[in-house]
C-alpha cells in the first residue's frame, strides 16, 4: 500500500513497575498490537485507563513516558522503522512528521512563554517555514479553530486564556508544522461538555481542512464516533476489536465492546417527594474570603429522605461551594439550612458530633481522600471508633459487614490504598461514609475520575445502598448521563444560581431554558453524525433569532 | 496601579522596615557591651569627673533613644562618626575599603554565577551520568574544604610553584584595571570555589523539579535538543529559587570574606571590621554592621523583586 502512513506491527511495550513492598518487576503494557493508518484518515483508539491507548499513541513518536520501553514489533512511519531509531532521527521527525496534542493543554504549555512562540516553535526548529510565514499560518489556524481575536491571540500567555482555548491552541501548535500525523490524546476529556463540543467541532474542521491523518485517543466512545473513520478497541494492552465506526457502534462483535456501547444506561425510576424534606437550603448566599463577588446567590433546594438530588453544572458554577456550605466548611453569608427539621449551625465547629455524623461526604479523588499509610480496616474503622466507640472484635466485624456491603468481601481489610484499583478505592470511601450511619451523603463528582464501566458499577452500588439503608444523596456532577441514572430531582446550576429545579422528569422535559438546552444538547450521543446535527440545529436556531 | 508595582513597593517598604530593625539591633547590641566609648577613650585616665565630662562632650549622657536617632540621622547623611582608635573619619576610611571589597566580590561573582548556572544546566543534561557526578564531586569537595586551606593550596600552586599571580593581593587606586584583576585573581578563585557548589546544586535541583512538567514533554515531542529544552523551557520556570540562592551567595561574597582577606592580606571591609572589633572601636563596628545589613537586605530584596518579575502570572494578570 503506497499511501500507508503509519504501520504498527505486533507492537510490544514494557515498563518497570515499582509496586510498594515488592521488587521492581517488568510488566507488559501493550502486547501484540497492530494497526495501519492511511494518509488523511482518522483512527480512534478507545479503552479504559490502563488499556495502553496513550502508550500506543506515543509509540507513533517512538516515545515512552517514564520507564516505558518499546521492546518488540515494528513501528513504520512513512515507510521507515522508527522503533529503536537514533535520537537524532527521532528529533528530526518529532514535531515535523508527527505531532502530539496532550490531554491537559493547561499543563502542556510552558507558563513562562507567549502562546505564539510556543505554537510556531517546532515549525521554526525544523525549518518548515520562515518566522513570518509560520506566524501567518498560526493566525490562520487560530481562525480555523475559531479562537477569539486570532491576530492577537498569540500575544497572550497560557494563563490568560481559558482551558478550552488552550486545548485549541495546542491543536494549532500540532498542525502548524504541517505534519503527516497528529496524535490527539484525550483532547477534550478535561473540558466541560459545553466547551467540549466546540473544541471537538474545531478539531474536526481543522483535520478536514488540512487533510492530516490522526490517531484520536479517548475513553468516550460517543466522542470518538464523531471524528473517526475507524475505531480500535483496546483492553489491558491488547486489541479487542477493530472496525469502521458504524460497525463498532451498530454491530459490535465482542462482549467488551458491547459493554462500552451500552454503558450509562442504568434506569432509575424517580421517587415522589415526601411531605417533609430532610435537607432544606433557603436563599443560601456565599463567597470566599475577601472576594467581591458571591459564588452562590440565593440558592434554595430541598432533598428528601432516601432520595437523590443532583446538582448539575459546569466547573465554576458553584456546585462544590454548595457542598462546602452544607458541610459547614464555608459558613454562608446569608440563608438558612435546615436538616431533619432543625436549623443546622452555620459553621463546622458549632455542630454537635451527631450533626456531623448524620452528614457524610465522598470525594472525586478517592486516592487523595485516604491516608496512604493506613489499611482499609483502619480507614473504615475510624468513624466506627469516633462516633460509636466500637473497638476490637466488634469493630472488625462491623468493618467486614461494611466491606461486604460494598461488594469487596474477604481479604481487603488488610490492604493499603495503593493496592486497590480506582473503583475499589472509591468503594472504600463509600464504606467509610456509610460507617457513620449517616442520613445523607454528599457525593462530589464521585464517578468523574473513573472509567465508564467502573463508574457504572459505583452508581449501581450507590442506588443499591440507598434502597437498603434509606440514605439520601446530594449528588454533585457535571455529567448529565450520571444524573439520568441516579437522580430523583435535579438542580441545574449556572454562575452560582439555580437555573432550573424540579423532579427529574420536569427538569429533563422541554421546554428548556437556553442554558439547560445548551447543557443537555452538548452531551455526546452514541450516534454517527450527532456533532453535525447539533451544530447545524444550533446554527438554525441562532439564524432564526 | 499595576499589581506587580504594588507588590514591588510592598517588598521595598518591608525591606526598609527590616533595615531599620537591623539598625536598632546593631545599636542596642553595641550598647549592651560593658563599658562605653568614654571609658574606652580615657582608658587608664578614667576619673569619675573626666568620664562625666567626656560623656557630656560626646552626648553619651543623652537617653539611648535620642542617641540612636542622632546616629541614624547622621548615618543617613553619610556621617558615620570618627573612629576612636585613630580619630579618623569612618566614612572616608570605609569608602576605600568598601570599594575594594565590592571589586573583589564583583570579580568573583562575574566568574562564579555564570559558571554555576552553566554547570547546573550541564548536570541536568547529563543527569546521573559521569559529567553530573564529576561536577557534583568537585564542587562538593571545594565547599567542604575550609576556605583558608583552599586559599593556601591555591596560593602554593599558582603563586609559589607556577608564579602566575601574586600571593599578596595588594591593590591601590593607582593601579590599572588589568593590574587590579591580576592582583585579586587568587582570592577571586577561592571565593568562586566556595560559592560555586551551592548555586550549582540549587540550579540543578530547581531545574530537575521543573523537568517533570508536562510542558517539558511537549518540548521533547517537538524534536528539540535536550540542552535547548533545559535552557529555554525549564530554566525560565526555575528562575525564582536560583535567583534567591545566587543573591544569598553574592551577599556572602561581600560580608563573609574576612578569612580570605586575611589570607591574601587584601585591604577590604572584613579585615577593617576585625581590626576594630579587637580594638573595641564601637562606632566603626556599628558603621560596618550597618553597611553589611544594607548589603544583605538589599540583595535579598533584589532577589524577591526578580522572582516577582519572573512570574508571568504576576507580570501579565488576566
Amino acid at each position: 500500500m503506497a499511501d500507508t502512513l503509519l504501520d504498527i506491527r505486533n507492537l510490544r511495550i514494557e515498563a518497570t513497575v515499582y509496586a510498594p513492598g515488592e521488587k521492581p518487576r517488568n510488566a507488559v503494557i501493550v502486547d501484540d498490537v497492530s494497526l495501519s493508518l492511511e494518509r488523511g484518515k482518522v483512527m480512534g483508539l478507545i479503552g479504559e485507563s490502563g488499556a495502553g491507548k496513550s502508550t500506543i499513541g506515543l509509540a507513533a513518536l517512538s516515545y515512552g513516558r517514564g520507564g516505558i520501553r518499546l521492546t518488540g514489533g515494528e513501528v513504520l512511519l512513512n515507510g521507515r522503522q522508527i522503533r529503536g531509531a537514533s535520537s537524532a532521527t527521532l528529533r528530526s521527525l518529532r514535531g515535523k512528521e508527527v505531532t502530539y496534542v496532550a490531554q491537559s493543554a493547561a499543563a502542556a504549555f510552558n507558563p513562562a512563554k507567549k502562546l505564539m512562540e510556543q505554537v510556531i516553535e517546532a515549525t521554526l526548529h525544523h525549518g518548515v517555514l520562515s518566522q513570518a510565514e509560520a506566524e501567518a499560518r498560526a493566525v490562520e489556524l487560530f481562525r480555523t479553530l475559531s479562537l477569539p481575536d486570532p491576530e492577537n491571540f498569540g500575544k497572550r500567555y497560557p494563563h490568560q486564556v481559558s482551558g478550552g482555548q488552550l486545548q485549541r491552541a495546542m491543536t494549532a501548535m500540532a498542525l502548524c508544522p504541517k505534519p503527516d500525523l497528529v496524535i490527539f490524546d484525550e483532547p477534550t476529556t478535561a473540558l466541560d461538555v459545553t466547551t467540549q463540543i466546540d473544541v471537538l467541532a474545531a478539531i474536526k474542521t481543522a483535520i478536514a481542512e488540512t487533510g492530516v491523518a490522526a490517531l484520536y485517543i479517548t475513553h468516550d466512545l460517543a466522542v470518538v464516533a464523531q471524528v473517526s473513520d475507524e475505531i480500535m478497541v483496546l483492553r489491558s494492552g491488547k486489541m479487542v476489536e477493530h472496525g469502521s465506526v458504524q460497525q463498532i457502534i451498530e454491530a459490535p462483535r465482542e462482549d467488551y465492546t458491547r459493554a462500552l456501547v451500552s454503558v450509562r444506561q442504568i434506569d432509575h425510576a424517580e421517587k415522589a417527594p415526601a411531605a417533609e424534606p430532610l435537607l432544606r437550603a433557603e436563599n443560601v448566599t456565599a463567597r470566599y474570603g475577601a472576594m467581591s463577588k458571591d459564588v452562590l446567590s440565593n440558592v434554595s433546594v430541598e432533598l428528601y429522605a432516601g432520595q437523590t438530588l443532583a446538582l448539575v453544572g459546569e466547573s465554576g458554577s458553584g456546585k462544590s461551594t454548595m457542598a462546602r456550605v452544607i458541610t459547614g466548611l464555608l459558613p454562608p453569608r446569608a440563608g438558612e439550612i435546615t436538616f431533619d427539621g432543625k436549623p443546622l449551625p452555620r459553621a463546622l465547629k458549632d455542630r454537635s458530633r451527631d450533626e456531623l455524623r448524620e452528614l457524610q461526604m465522598i470525594y472525586q479523588m478517592a486516592d487523595v481522600a485516604m491516608n496512604p499509610r493506613q489499611t482499609v480496616a483502619t480507614i473504615i474503622g475510624r468513624p466506627l471508633e469516633f462516633y460509636f466507640g466500637l473497638r476490637g472484635r466488634a469493630r472488625d466485624e462491623r468493618v467486614q459487614e461494611l466491606l461486604d456491603a460494598i461488594e469487596l468481601g474477604q481479604g481487603f481489610a488488610d490492604r493499603y490504598p495503593a493496592e486497590l484499583s480506582g473503583g475499589q478505592k472509591q468503594r472504600v470511601c463509600i464504606a467509610r461514609a456509610l460507617a457513620a450511619k449517616p442520613k445523607m451523603i454528599i457525593c462530589d463528582e464521585v464517578t468523574s475520575a473513573l472509567d465508564p464501566l467502573v463508574a457504572d458499577g459505583i452508581l449501581k452500588l450507590l442506588l443499591d445502598l440507598q434502597a437498603r439503608e434509606g440514605v439520601a444523596y446530594l449528588f454533585i456532577t457535571h455529567d448529565i448521563a450520571t444524573v439520568r441514572a441516579i437522580a430523583d430531582s435535579i438542580a441545574v446550576m449556572y454562575q452560582g444560581r439555580v437555573q432550573r429545579y424540579g423532579t427529574k422528569t420536569e427538569v429533563l422535559a422541554p421546554p428548556f431554558d437556553d442554558y439547560t438546552d445548551l447543557l443537555l444538547s452538548s452531551v455526546p450521543e452514541m450516534e454517527i453524525g450527532w456533532l453535525e446535527r447539533v451544530l447545524s440545529s444550533r446554527k438554525m436556531a441562532s439564524a432564526g433569532n | 496601579m499595576h499589581p506587580v508595582l504594588k507588590l514591588v513597593i510592598q517588598r521595598l517598604a518591608l525591606g526598609l522596615l527590616l533595615l531599620i530593625a537591623a539598625s536598632v539591633l546593631i545599636f542596642v547590641g553595641t550598647q549592651i557591651l560593658p563599658g562605653d566609648v568614654a571609658q574606652a577613650v580615657l582608658g587608664q585616665n578614667a576619673t569619675p569627673e573626666a568620664l562625666a565630662n567626656m560623656r557630656a562632650q560626646m552626648g553619651l549622657d543623652q537617653p539611648a533613644s535620642s542617641r540612636y536617632f542622632q546616629w541614624l540621622f547622621n548615618a543617613l547623611h553619610g556621617d558615620l562618626g570618627t573612629a576612636l582608635s585613630n580619630g579618623r573619619d569612618i566614612a572616608t576610611a570605609i569608602g576605600g575599603r568598601l570599594k575594594n571589597t565590592l571589586f573583589l566580590a564583583s570579580v568573583a561573582a562575574a566568574i562564579s554565577v555564570p559558571t554555576a548556572i552553566f554547570l547546573g544546566l550541564l548536570a541536568v543534561r547529563y543527569r546521573d551520568r559521569w559529567p553530573d557526578k564529576l561536577i557534583s564531586a568537585v564542587t562538593l569537595t571545594s565547599i567542604s574544604l575550609p576556605e583558608f586551606l583552599l586559599g593556601y593550596v591555591i596560593m602554593y600552586v599558582f603563586s609559589v610553584q607556577l608564579g602566575w599571580f601574586p600571593s599578596v593581593s595588594n591593590i591601590n587606586s593607582g593601579m590599572s584595571l588589568w593590574q587590579k584583576l591580576n592582583a585579586v585573581a587568587l582570592p577571586a578563585m577561592v571565593l568562586t570555589l566556595v560559592v560555586l557548589a551551592h548555586m550549582m546544586r540549587m540550579t540543578r535541583a530547581a531545574i530537575l523539579n521543573v523537568m517533570q512538567s508536562a510542558y517539558i514533554e511537549t518540548a521533547e515531542l517537538k524534536g528539540l535538543r535536550r540542552f535547548t529544552i533545559i535552557a529555554r523551557h525549564a530554566m525560565p520556570n526555575a528562575l525564582a529559587p536560583i535567583v534567591n540562592v545566587v543573591m544569598i551567595n553574592l551577599a556572602y561574597l561581600v560580608v563573609g570574606v574576612v578569612v580570605i582577606e586575611v589570607v591574601f592580606v587584601y585591604p577590604g571591609m572584613g579585615q577593617y571590621l576585625v581590626d576594630h572589633v579587637s580594638k573595641r572601636d564601637v562606632p566603626v563596628v556599628q558603621a560596618c554592621g550597618l553597611i553589611f545589613a544594607t548589603v544583605y537586605i538589599g540583595l535579598n530584596l533584589l532577589a524577591d523583586i526578580i522572582s516577582i518579575l519572573s512570574n508571568p502570572r504576576l507580570r501579565h494578570p488576566k
